[in-house]
């Protein structure tokens, strides 16, 4: 049994509780735990890249009962990045809310976040339908914590809006995995996907409308149009480490999906085959438009870079929803792209608003602090999410357009991407070039000193982006393995059912 | 790796430059020379090999899966346009250092320049077409960084925006036009795509892909009616515009449509798209010039003009033409970069560029003068100098291109094109630098100093090498581009001055001497171009998009508005949606035998409908609400009774307690009525849509509950006493099954009463304190705060209510229980002594800091689950076993117990630490008065709220 699997779990939902229990009236502390322990998961997370990369997934077993009784955590090549993605973004969120003194505008920001990225890491790994929702759970709570860090009036009415949509979402979520379970009578997903194609008649009719819920609950987590209201004002409203820590929420949402329409309702379910196909291209292509009309009307930042994570979901969802080989090896990419760059966006914005007397709205204000390197990195981020070249942002566009060629939608899709980088472009340098070139009035006095590390975050995140751009060729290669092995679920399944336990039990 | 090394060097470079500036304006102007040289010569390296006729190929591979390599490609087009490139770089950079304000940030000039002098260099040595895109869309960039050089200057800002939205639109269209011919293809390669002319012509998908890949090259070479663009981008520095604006980037378009010549010319769709809309351009913009009273705007329109030429040429589609507008590149890169920089050294000297303030400049900059004259007499087509060749060669061509079966159309419109090109050169010798001297030039004028006149002097010279030895100086290198332009079909032409009396040359007589007369009647010429009016692209442009802008504002904050009923509806049409189109043809009952309801089970049910009907009826009154809620959580647990599910119904109503408990604590300080949101229409239109929506739900509970099949509870059920060591199933599932899930659900529960912390210390610091202090209490207090009964008897319950607690943690595992219970019991029990003794009474006896007890608590579960490993088994695998320890009998020990002790103390601690903070909040806000327990002052009179206030 590779007790690794778990560890990405297990390590931060130790550390929160101890920094609750023994740091809490010590910051330097906690800030070196957390700290520790998102370096850790890092390593960690590199290690479970190298474990997934040797072969077919590997399934462990909790509490040592038979798939699919208990439940089982499964790491794949899929799940091993979306890990590795967490963790890369939980350290330099980590790293970014010590260097800035954000963890101390507030109670408990290490603990939350600690127990933020064990949710994250819950739900990339686990192969069980309720465990799921469990880390769907773990996930809305500490965001929502996380999102209100730091008090103020505008924070906590866009936090009443995230948490009641998503609560709702939690909900629909027990209505559908009800539903799933009445027709299959598991909850195991490999297990599911066994009985989905096997489902009588009688069960069918049931199963796709639980299916179909489902991908709404998972639709909302990824702020697909109409279910994204609560993103634009909770996304606007957090506090930039948090949001920037949030850039992977949506992509939750994403894996999702990918997962479950791939391994349950794929190929092989009989009348739910492919259930989310058809739902998806038209959803992604409208929050694309939505998003990308959002960038051009935007009137601060902070709602600009909103309105683009959620285009870039739009994108993103365009891939998933094609559901080849191919599109889902775009769609994973662009996801890791999307988020650096998202995360990379919103350190951006805020700071722009700390160095500017009109903070992050965009109309002319005094000559900023760093205005040049802050510029500068604006300029690059807005590129990567705009899709342009040569960050990754296009490779990935170039990546779905490439898939989506033999699909029927084909022209819908390549006419709104492309539409949309061009209106994004457009809203993008319309905002860049007023907040960074069109200096008006004197110098402030009034803003207090800018700290350094919030620089230091930003410029990481930008250089993970042209990492990614630079090495695209193992990293596509990765995940083109990665979605190779989504789209032979019987390796999953076999994993899973054929997993033994350590003790010998008495099985019935 | 020399061919990547090229196309890397300056952007390699380009960060020294923005380094070398802190030692000097010479050291930075020699390093961005010194990296362009080093590319250059890496380039000169590689010549002869191209002379020779060798085409090199350099192949990185990056993303292999996508077709997208880093694929160079080396022949003789390529060469030609990298060595245009660099050698038209390194004399920019020279003028540049000279032309360059003191103030004017160089470091970040040199930059930008070569980041856009790699792009330009990548585009033309791509092999490979997606990476051709991606240097393609790199030039775009930097020209809007080199465009808004200038920050300060608005029409800088908005010149660069236009040219970035216009080149960048292109250059998406371009994308998908690509991506269709590489399908065609079968590579993305160009060596392959090149060789694939037929059948891609052949190809259904030759027009879409023509066209797109077209609205690129338009845009980027400012083709009509594209070319709005470049004159705006004039507002960058000159250096700039000699170099993107004239010489190279806008070049770009030009050099795609020859490049890819071999693939896609000799249609008809060719013919016509491409050199109808060279003439076009060609002939507007050269009227258009004519009238420009900017100098700058003057030559960027002559610039759109002759890439009308050109691009019209490369349309005829023959090779004689495609070597015409090879040899036409050349000249007009020569003549048109000296032509802007001689703009530049007058807009220097004489502190305007306006022609209408200039004039008899001639005595006072001479040497200006003969570089600008020569170079417009070559523009406007005069012989002996280069333009002359080039153009005698396009009119030899037009002569003999008939369009639509007409053999006059084009002749007669390039012979126009040439008269009001002769026109404007004339005009801008003859305004500039001709006529009498004038006394009020906003500056004195003056020659520059050699650093300033060395670039465009060198161009000249060039121009009239060529001019004077076509053959000698250019033959060679415009026969070998034509040939790798028209791939291997062009006859190698001998360039000569004089033709014999052919009918071109008339034409060109025509041109030279009408363009004279032209402008012999100027002032005619511009009340007749005022009286007509013509259309300007700027405003249009700009109110289009400030349009687009608006509306998406407008539409965005319309649709985000009011969003959480918004938010909801749509979730709820998006269900229903989704439920009916998913369910299909079968019927909503299931097989399974339905049971008939007892008359007991229905008072329970109709008290619930009629419970849910009074909350929609009274739902602003929340106390009311909360009462009303707390009704439906006790008749679940009564449902949960009925079926026999006692655990549930013990957690369900324990957890009722609580949060009704908590939930009127908080209620204390919110309003206790909440107004109208909405009006009557859209109230009823969400009533309805809530209706569909809950009989939604209804029909799916009904499906689910007719429905019945083997399930993975039978294992449960079998396998909770031998292997989970309990007769309890449903704690059996809780620790041990499904242990992993409760241990996600307390670290919910921790999270939850962590960030109730954080939100309400958030509340007493700032601001918002303030704001609690001065809270008034809407409703009366009771002078009673501690009513000694209830202290009594919570005193007197609390030792029982724990040992009950302790007894259900410690039966859970086969009995009713469990430790998520036992802390529930346990917390309620504690809170009540909250309820009754006051705050601070409590507070002074807790053991332990409720944080710690939340820590301890997920620590503890998560510490027990991974003990197993220490046995190498999975976290959370359980072990259980049997202890006698005498006196007592024989029980059983089980690590699930430890798991749920964890349970027990993270439930106890959320509960405590939700409500202390919600009394710490409401210690702040009361006035403090006494707070002990059994303080009852019947003498106190009763606090209002005028008297607080």
């Amino acid at each position: 049994m590779n007790h690794w699997i778990i560890a990405p779990i297990v390590l931060p939902a130790l550390v929160a509780p101890l920094i609750v229990l023994a740091l809490r009236y010590d910051l330097l502390l906690q800030r070196v735990a957390s700290l520790a322990a998102c370096a850790g998961l890092l390593g960690l997370a590199v290690g479970l890249i190298a474990m997934a990369g040797e072969g077919p997934p590997q399934a462990y077993l909790l509490g040592d009962w038979p798939a699919p009784f208990g439940i089982v955590l499964v790491l794949d090549r899929l799940s091993a990045m979306m890990v590795l993605l967490t963790a890369l973004l939980g350290l330099g969120v980590a790293g970014y809310a010590a260097g800035s003194g954000w963890d101390t505008r507030g109670r408990h920001f290490h603990a939350l976040l600690q127990f933020q990225l064990m949710g994250l890491c819950g739900a990339f790994l686990t192969g069980d339908l309720f465990n799921l929702f469990v880390f769907f759970e773990v996930l809305l709570i500490a965001s929502y914590g996380l999102m209100l860090h730091g008090g103020g009036a505008a924070r906590l009415k866009a936090g009443v809006h995230y948490i009641v949509a998503n609560l709702a979402g939690s909900t629909l979520f027990l209505f559908a995995v009800g539903a799933i379970y009445a027709a299959t009578g598991t909850l195991n997903m490999a297990d599911l996907a066994v009985k989905a194609g096997s489902a009588t008649a009688e069960n069918a009719d049931l199963l796709r409308v639980g299916g179909l819920l489902l991908l709404a609950v998972f639709a909302l987590k990824a702020a697909l149009v109409p279910l994204h209201f609560w993103l634009p004002t909770a996304y606007a409203a957090a506090p930039a480490p948090s949001a920037a820590l949030f850039a992977v929420m949506t992509k939750v949402g994403a894996y999702s999906v990918l997962r479950v329409y791939t391994l349950i309702f794929g190929a092989e379910a009989g009348s739910s085959a492919w259930l989310a196909a058809d739902w998806l291209i038209p959803a992604a292509l409208v929050t694309l438009a939505v998003g990308a009309v959002g960038v051009l009307g935007a009137r601060r930042l902070g709602a600009l870079v909103c309105f683009s994570v959620v285009a870039s979901m739009g994108t993103v969802m365009a891939g998933v929803g094609l559901f080849t080989e191919r599109s889902a090896a775009a769609a994973m990419f662009y996801m890791a792209h999307s988020t650096l760059a998202a995360a990379a966006l919103f350190l951006i914005v805020e700071l722009v608003s700390e160095r500017r007397t009109r903070g992050d709205r965009i109309a002319p204000a005094p000559q900023m602090r760093h205005g040049e390197l802050v510029g500068g990195f604006f300029m690059v981020a807005a590129i990567a999410m705009a899709g342009l070249p040569p960050l990754g942002g296009f490779l990935g566009k170039l990546m779905v357009l490439d898939a989506a060629r033999a699909d029927p939608a084909v022209w819908w899709i390549w006419a709104v991407v492309l539409t949309g980088s061009l209106v994004m472009v457009v809203g993008f340098a319309r905002a860049g070039s007023v907040l960074f070139w069109r200096v008006e009035g004197e110098p402030a006095e009034g803003l207090s000193k800018p700290a350094n590390a919030p620089l230091w975050a930003t410029g990481a995140a930008l250089a993970a982006l042209a990492a990614l751009t630079v090495w695209a060729g193992p990293v596509t290669g990765y995940m083109e393995a990665a979605a190779a092995q989504l789209h032979a679920p019987q390796d999953y399944v076999d994993a899973v059912l054929g997993a033994q336990t350590v003790a010998a039990r008495a099985l019935p | 790796m020399t061919l990547a090394l090229i196309a890397l060097t300056p952007f390699l470079g380009a960060l020294l430059p923005a380094l070398m500036i802190r030692t000097g304006r010479n050291a930075c102007a020699v390093t961005a020379g010194g990296v362009t040289l080093f590319a250059l010569i890496l380039l000169l390296v590689e010549a002869p090999a191209v002379w020779r006729g060798e085409v090199l190929l350099q192949r990185v591979d990056w993303m292999p899966g996508l077709g997208l390599n880093a694929t160079f490609m080396l022949d003789g087009l390529g060469l030609f346009f990298a060595g245009l490139i660099l050698g038209i770089g390194l004399l920019v950079i020279l003028y540049a250092r000279f032309y360059l304000d003191r103030d004017d940030p160089m470091g970040r000039f040199y930059s930008y320049l070569l980041l856009f002098q790699g792009a330009m260099v990548g585009i033309v040595l791509s092999d490979n077409v997606l990476m051709l895109l991606i240097f393609w869309e790199l030039t775009s960039l930097s020209s809007f960084l080199l465009i808004g050089y200038w920050r300060h200057a608005p029409e800088g800002r908005q010149g660069a925006r236009m040219a970035l939205a216009v080149t960048g639109m292109g250059g998406l269209a371009m994308i998908g036009g690509m991506l269709i011919l590489g399908d065609i293809a079968g590579s993305y390669d160009l060596s392959v795509i090149l060789t694939k002319g037929e059948a891609i012509q052949a190809s259904p998908l030759y027009l879409p892909a023509l066209l797109l890949i077209l609205l690129g090259c338009f845009t980027k070479s400012a083709q009509f009616p594209f070319h709005f663009w470049l004159p705006h981008a004039m507002a960058a520095p000159t250096p700039v515009s000699a170099y993107l604006h004239s010489a190279t980037m806008v070049k770009a378009g030009i050099f795609l449509m020859a490049r890819l010549w071999p693939a896609l010319s000799g249609t008809p769709e060719w013919f016509y798209i491409v050199s109808t809309t060279g003439l076009v351009t060609m002939v507007i913009a050269a009227v258009i010039a004519l009238f420009k009273d900017d100098l700058k705007a003057l030559l960027a329109f002559s610039t759109v003009s002759h890439l009308g030429l050109i691009t019209m040429l490369l349309g005829f589609g023959t090779p004689m033409a495609a070597t015409a507008a090879v040899f036409h590149i050349l000249n007009h890169a020569t003549f048109k970069a000296a032509l802007f920089m001689s703009a530049g050294i007058v807009d220097h000297a004489a502190h305007t560029r306006d022609i209408r303030r200039l004039g008899g400049l001639r005595r006072l900059m001479p040497a200006t003068f003969w570089v600008a004259t020569i170079a417009a007499l070559s523009m406007a087509g005069a012989p002996l100098l280069n333009g002359f060749l080039s153009k005698e060669m396009m009119l030899e061509e037009a002569v003999h291109t008939p369009w639509l079966g007409l053999g006059w159309p084009i002749p007669l419109l390039a012979t126009v094109g040439a008269l009001f090109s002769a026109a404007y050169s004339f005009r801008l010798i003859g305004h500039v630098f001709l006529g009498p001297q004038r006394d009020d030039y906003p500056a004195a004028p003056h020659d520059p100093g050699p650093g300033l006149l060395a670039a465009p002097a060198l161009l000249v010279a060039g121009v009239v090498a060529i001019g004077l030895a076509p053959a000698m100086v250019a033959g060679g290198l415009v026969n070998l581009v034509a040939d790798a332009v028209t791939g291997g079909a062009a006859e190698p032409v001998k360039l000569k001055i004089w033709h014999g009396l052919t009918l071109a040359l008339a034409m060109s007589a025509v041109a030279l001497v009408g363009g004279y007369l032209l402008l012999a009647r100027y002032a005619d010429a511009v009340a007749r171009w005022r009286r007509a009016g013509v259309f300007a692209a700027k405003p249009v442009f700009d109110a289009l998009i400030a349009l687009l802008a608006a509306l998406a504002e407008r539409g965005t904050s319309a649709l985000h508005a009011g969003t959480l009923p918004r938010a909801l509806g749509a979730l709820c049409v998006a269900l229903l949606a989704m439920g009916f189109a998913g369910w299909g043809e079968g019927a909503l009952a299931g097989s399974r035998e339905t049971l008939t309801p007892p008359l007991i089970a229905l008072a329970p049910w109709a008290l619930l409908i009629g419970t849910c009907l009074a909350a929609a009826r009274m739902h602003h009154d929340r106390l009311m609400m909360v009462l009303l809620t707390s009704v439906v959580g006790l008749v679940v647990s009564l449902g949960f009774v009925y079926l026999s599910a006692p655990d549930l119904a013990l957690t369900q109503i324990s957890v009722e307690v609580v949060t009704t408990v908590l939930m009127l604590l908080a209620l204390n300080f919110l309003p206790k009525d909440s107004p109208d949101e909405t009006g009557p229409m859209l109230r009823t239109a969400q009533a309805g849509l809530a209706l569909v929506a809950g009989l939604g739900a209804a029909a799916l509970s009904y499906a689910v509950m007719t429905r019945d099949g083997p399930t993975i509870s039978e294992f449960h059920v079998a396998q909770s006493y031998p292997g989970g060591g309990g007769t309890n199933v449903v704690n059996v599932i809780l620790v041990d099954f499904r242990g992993f899930d409760t241990f996600g659900e307390i670290i919910v529960l921790a999270i939850a009463a962590l960030g109730i912390y954080a939100l309400l210390d958030g509340a007493l610091r700032g601001p918002s304190l303030g704001r609690v202090i001065s809270w008034v209490p809407d409703q009366e207090r009771s002078k009673d705060r501690h009513p000694m009964m209830l202290v009594v008897a919570t005193r007197f319950l609390l030792p029982v209510s724990l040992v009950v607690g302790l007894f259900i943690l410690l039966r859970g595992h086969n009995q009713p229980g469990g430790g998520f219970i036992a802390g529930l019991v346990v917390a309620i029990a504690l809170v009540m002594q909250y309820v009754a003794s006051g705050y601070a009474w409590t507070a002074q006896r807790r053991p332990m800091d409720h944080h710690g007890m939340i820590g301890l608590g997920v620590l503890v579960a998560g510490l027990t689950g991974a003990g197993a490993w220490l046995a190498d088994r999975p976290f959370l695998t359980s072990a259980y076993g049997y202890v006698t320890l005498p006196p007592l009998e024989k029980f059983e020990l089980a690590t699930a117990m430890a798991f749920d002790l964890g349970v027990f103390l993270t439930v106890v601690g959320a509960v405590l630490l939700a409500l202390e903070n919600l009394s710490r909040v409401a210690r702040f806000a009361e006035q403090p008065g006494p707070d002990e327990p059994m303080d009852v002052d019947p003498s106190a009179e009763p606090r209002t709220a005028q008297e607080k206030g």
